[in-house]
């Protein structure tokens, strides 16, 4: 930046006011500071779910002998199994890897959506929006089905306290440790809060298109800061995905 | 990097043809390092290669962060200031992580 090398009188002209210093809009910039804190707050919600897994016993022994047990942190290939229509199929990462597949893809038609606003293409951002909106409702509904599923459980419940536990609440589940299930449903949900909001923006931003606005205006710009929005999303997932499914 | 539109003499935009080849090519790198992934959660599965496995994850995921945020995000091509107004502060997120890791460990231990 040439900021580095300029005197008083030049430095005023670059952020005394009225110029764009870093040669983005306003909304664009609030835009990123607002995703850097969102960064935090996920980042925050996903170390502590290192540090509780961590801190709690690993199942030692054989994979093949693995049962469920509160007593360890279960493996994640034995809970996330599970496909819809195929009830007692084994099918690990499966759902979740489709589920992944989908929101990169999203993010690609997100980001195509821009690049048609750059040639003031009215058509074809309609086009894109359309398709990232589609994909957004997909995971959305995909991640419903986990959900359902693992608050339903499996055909074979866990022994906890005496008692027969089939799937998972706050308290507990037939997993493993109760902060297992108390993780998943923060992070999920509250990454899956932000897919919703998402969709939600993305609509109204698709509405404003299809009236019009943005060609009236000369600028798609706001089609782009709801990308950087949606990029964030994919992008929380991805780390999700790895941290929770992965390792 | 893209053309600019044009206006006609009756105000029509005369919209220029897609440039969308660099997104497709990101795309892909994409789809080829989470199909990596995979492979790498099914095949290596020796309990001794598990801080392996954890680090080409972990290594493999910063990777295609980095991708999704320089090109779809666009911010290698925005001012390098904003790009590191926005880097800096999320490089302390990788001293956080670290550090609780070693918690974490350290609470085990103690219990």
């Amino acid at each position: 930046m040439s900021a580095t090398t300029v005197s008083a009188a030049d430095a005023d002209k670059i952020w005394g006011g009225g110029v764009e210093p870093l040669k983005a809009s306003y909304g664009k910039l609030m835009m990123w500071f607002f995703l850097v804190s969102d960064a935090f707050s996920f980042s925050a919600l996903l170390i502590t779910y290192g540090l509780s897994r961590f801190d709690h016993p690993a199942f030692k022994g054989d994979f093949a002998n693995f049962v469920f047990s509160p007593n360890y942190w279960p493996v994640p290939d034995k809970v996330y199994n599970a496909i819809p229509f195929f009830h007692g199929l084994n099918a690990p990462l499966v759902f979740v890897g489709i589920m992944t597949f989908i929101l990169i893809a999203s993010s690609v038609t997100m980001v195509l959506a821009v690049e048609a606003g750059h040639r003031m293409d009215q058509k074809d951002v309609e086009k894109w929006l359309l398709w990232t909106i589609l994909g957004g409702i997909t995971f959305l509904s995909c991640q419903a089905w986990e959900w359902t599923h693992f608050i339903t459980g499996t055909d074979t419940p866990t022994i906890v306290g005496g008692k027969e536990i089939y799937g998972a609440n706050l308290t507990v589940n037939q997993y493993g440790p109760p902060l297992f299930a108390d993780l998943f449903f923060f992070i999920t949900g509250f990454h899956g809060m932000h897919v919703f909001s998402g969709v939600v923006l993305n609509f109204m931003v698709f509405f404003n298109t299809s009236m019009g606005l943005y060609q009236r205006r000369g600028h798609y710009e706001m089609v782009e800061k709801i990308g950087l929005y949606w990029h964030f999303v994919d992008l929380v997932w991805v780390f999700v995905f790895t941290f929770f499914y992965l390792i | 990097m893209e053309a600019s539109p044009q206006k006609t003499e009756n105000g029509e935009y005369v919209i220029p043809k897609p440039n969308t080849g660099h997104i497709w090519k990101t795309f892909w790198i994409l789809a080829a390092i989470t199909t990596l992934e995979f492979i790498i959660a099914f095949v290596v599965v020796n309990p001794a290669a598990h801080s392996f496995r954890v680090i080409i994850f972990i290594t493999l995921t910063l990777v295609k962060a980095a991708y999704i945020v320089a090109e779809f995000m666009h911010l290698k091509y925005e001012a390098k200031t904003l790009m590191w107004s926005i880097l800096i502060p999320l490089s302390f997120i990788c001293w956080l992580l670290g550090a609780m890791y070693i918690e974490g460990e350290s609470i085990f231990a103690v219990r």
